[in-house]
């Protein structure tokens, strides 16, 4: 057990942060800090455009081992570049959806002629993807899928029908990796299967859903019958399951550091304010600021035990606690925020609807408990799994 | 950056644990905290010479193991696991830290072989009143020809009643704060010293009230140059801070576990409690406070151990007051949370003296309080994020 960098790693840290001050500039300097969530409505084009630059950086896939086309970095290393970018201001990743989750799971399950036809798209910054998990009668009951998906009479195609929803960047993919039932009549976790469907086709159509901040980064998804080929089927049929538990377990990664570098961004915001509004001197606010400071604190140090133990999307104690750790301190960040603002927080920037940064964190904040495993399903997570403490009953009609 | 225990530290764990089952079970704890001592003399006798557990991070030249902090904190937190009553904390974390970071060499051949042999029990005294600051420290120490007399009373000095040597803070009369401090090495059978035994809300570790008379010690008694000692007594509180947040996380833990014992036996309506919802989510929270508490004492173990090693990375080591602030609240609130809800999850029995729960709560509230409570640390912090000077 040690921490700290050595010189080499200190030397990569410099080479990170002087790539980013080069190339974070000109047409994309207006990205700096900008596209995170609660923000990922902004810049598509020029994100997607960040992406290739990105990748011929060489900055995609850091982690990726190189027998898929990653560049096999140390934790460390990862946790310097995660921490440089979002120092530098880098914008939130268009792309994190499939180097975070998806390269992962193709790594994991994948053939090899999947993960040859797949992973450079990824890694070279030109196909996104999102995700197609829960549905209108299958958000915390995830395995209640109806979406059904059934080989055509050809053998050599999915036929896909069902709607997702949730779908963050739906519109602005090119993939969806989705949880589908193949096979009829099963119920709960069994018969289904992980399919990656193209998103371009008129078999899919995607609706925005405008949140409760006024802007829309969550989508409806239909498909009515549409296509990929059979090939796009991960592992076997009634595979999907396991394969997307193993997927949520890649997201607890070295990802996690750099969205603790934006929230780090946020509370030196507020720290900013109280300073100058006199905030700094109100005893109970001092004492949850330095609070909020601690906590952050604690999730790298949750993040960097996650990060040195097994990276095979199984999940340890320490990342079965983390989603429910970061959502709940930054939904108290939130409204940290909107304390140390005090009446201001109540005026917009603009008609008819227009937030600043801290008033849509206060707000976004509230589906960060929600999304990606409410904390009440993720307490039942820990109570079951973790603690092995009893089974909640199922009643199946 | 390897942030995981590796197989020795798991080994280290694992005798820890095989040991502390049955030298401290409940029986024994409620055994050794009845005694006048406030622990099992022939247990504490085990861990020093069969052991070595005070020698774990003593370097070698002085007869110790020259193991790190980390491997320290492994123990400590196995011991608050198990609520072991003895000198270990004090001994380990109070004095030992402060000999190290001194520059006496001397005094460091005497005390550290003595400590590392299991011969000698040691604690720290500075404070006149509640406090963790410079200003804190009252004890004068009045010239005199090739030393000084120190006079002055010490409050809640851990274990002070029993330790053998002390390390003894004092100011130049007529100095303020963060100046005129000086740390010196007593034996605690030195003339002038008078030791009160304090009766203790938490039974399983004692505090005492020390008097100074008049206390006549030499130069060579002092742990760096005098009136300079502030800084090495800071770290040293911080460096023990670090390692009660060890042994706060063992407690919270096992708070959290025998809940979970409890609750699993435990029938009602039909079924075992631990099936409710209403059960479940609340051992979540408490596990989810457990491993917040953990990861913030590990990380803050490694950033001492580099404090503690003079060859230490100065990068990581400039960290300590920060993960030292940062460990204590986050293991404070942790372990009362976790105590708290044990007794509250046991029901009835949570409320009896027979059951457990009731020693890991009152264990709970002195360690908050011992060395910085969580809001002494935040507005240590908040001062700090503000820049603003002390």
């Amino acid at each position: 057990m040690k921490i700290g960098f050595n010189n080499e790693d200190e030397a990569f840290r410099r080479q990170v942060a002087q790539w980013m001050a080069e190339h974070l500039t000109g047409d994309f300097a207006p990205l700096r800090f900008r596209g995170g969530p609660g923000d990922e409505h902004s810049f598509p084009a020029e994100r997607k455009a960040w992406e290739r630059t990105l990748a011929a950086g060489g900055w995609i896939g850091v982690g990726w081992a190189k027998e898929h086309g990653g560049r096999g970095l140390s934790i460390s290393q990862q946790v310097i570049f995660h921490e440089e970018y979002a120092r530098a201001g880098g914008p939130g990743r268009m792309g994190h959806i499939g180097e975070g989750l998806v390269g992962p799971t193709l790594a994991t399950f994948g053939t090899p002629a999947q993960q040859q036809r797949l992973l450079p798209g990824i890694l070279n910054g030109t196909e996104f993807w999102c995700q197609g998990y829960s549905e209108p009668g299958a958000g915390s009951d995830l395995a209640n899928v109806q979406t059904r998906a059934r080989l055509d009479a050809s053998g050599e195609h999915w036929l896909i029908s069902g709607q997702k929803v949730w779908t963050s960047l739906a519109h602005e993919a090119d993939w969806c990796f989705v949880l589908a039932r193949t096979e009829p009549g099963s119920t709960g976790h069994h018969g289904l299967s992980f399919l990656l469907v193209p998103m371009a086709q008129e078999q899919i159509r995607v609706q925005p859903i405008q949140q409760l901040t006024g802007t829309s980064e969550f989508n409806e998804v239909f498909f009515d019958q549409a296509s990929t080929s059979a090939d796009n089927l991960i592992g076997q049929p009634g595979d999907g399951w396991k394969i997307a538990m193993a997927l949520l377990g890649f997201e607890r990664g070295v990802s996690t550091l750099g969205q603790q570098m934006q929230f780090q961004n946020e509370l030196d915001e507020i720290i900013r304010i109280a300073r100058d509004n006199g905030a700094s001197r109100d005893p109970l606010l001092r004492q949850r600021i330095a609070q909020a400071w601690a906590g952050l604190k604690v999730l790298r140090y949750n993040s960097l035990r996650m990060l040195s133990g097994p990276q095979d999307g199984s999940l340890s104690r320490e990342a079965m606690i983390y989603k429910l750790a970061w959502s709940t301190w930054h939904a108290d960040l939130g409204k940290l925020a909107m304390d140390v603002l005090g009446s201001e927080g109540e005026i917009l920037e603009g008609a008819p609807y227009q937030l600043s940064r801290l008033q849509s964190l206060f707000l976004f904040t509230r589906s960060d408990t929600i999304y990606g495993g409410s904390n009440e399903i993720q307490r039942n997570v820990i109570a079951e799994r973790a603690l092995g403490m009893p089974r909640e009953a199922r009643v199946r009609s | 950056m390897e942030f995981a225990f590796t197989q020795e530290h798991v080994m280290i764990r694992d005798s820890a644990i095989r040991f502390l089952t049955q030298a401290s079970d409940s029986h024994a704890v409620r055994a050794a905290m009845s005694r006048p001592e406030g622990y099992d003399p022939a247990v504490w006798k085990r861990i020093g010479q069969d052991l070595y557990w005070p020698a774990l991070m003593v370097p070698e030249p002085f007869g110790g193991m020259g193991l790190g902090f980390v491997e320290l904190a492994i123990l400590l937190e196995q011991s608050g696991r198990y609520l072991l009553c003895s000198p270990l904390f004090a001994t380990t974390c109070l004095a030992t830290p402060a000999l190290l970071l001194g520059d006496n060499a001397a005094l460091q051949v005497t005390w550290l072989g003595a400590i590392a042999a299991g011969e000698t029990t040691a604690s720290l005294a500075f404070a006149s009143g509640p406090g963790l600051d410079a200003s804190s420290v009252h004890t004068e120490a009045h010239s005199c020809s090739g030393g000084f007399s120190l006079t002055g009373t010490y409050t809640h000095v851990v274990d002070g009643a029993q330790a053998d040597l002390l390390i003894v803070a004092a100011r130049t009369p007529g100095t303020q704060g963060e100046h005129g401090i000086s740390l010196f090495a007593l034996p605690a059978d030195t003339p002038g010293v008078v030791r009160h035994a304090l009766p203790t809300l938490d039974q399983t570790r004692r505090l005492a009230r020390i008097e100074l008379h008049a206390v006549q010690v030499t130069d060579a008694q002092l742990l760096s140059a005098a009136g300079q000692g502030w800084p090495l007594l800071r770290d040293t509180l911080q460096i023990a801070a670090i390692g009660l947040a060890a042994e706060q996380t063992g407690g919270a833990q096992q708070a959290l576990d025998l809940t979970l014992a409890y609750t699993a036996e435990r029938h009602q309506f039909s079924r075992s409690i631990a099936s409710f919802q209403a059960i479940k989510h609340r051992c979540a929270d408490m596990m989810l406070q457990v491993e917040c508490a953990r990861s913030a004492a590990y990380y803050a173990a490694c950033v001492a151990q580099e404090r503690l090693d003079p060859a230490g990375d100065n990068v990581v080591s400039s960290e300590l007051d920060a993960a030292a602030a940062t460990a204590k609240i986050h293991a404070s609130e942790a372990f009362f949370h976790c105590a708290a809800e044990s007794i509250q999850l046991h029901g009835g029995v949570g409320f009896t003296w027979e059951y457990d729960p009731h020693l890991y709560f009152k264990r709970a509230r002195a360690s908050e309080q011992l060395l910085g409570t969580p809001a002494f640390h935040r507005e240590r912090l908040a001062a700090h994020l503000f820049g603003e000077q002390p």
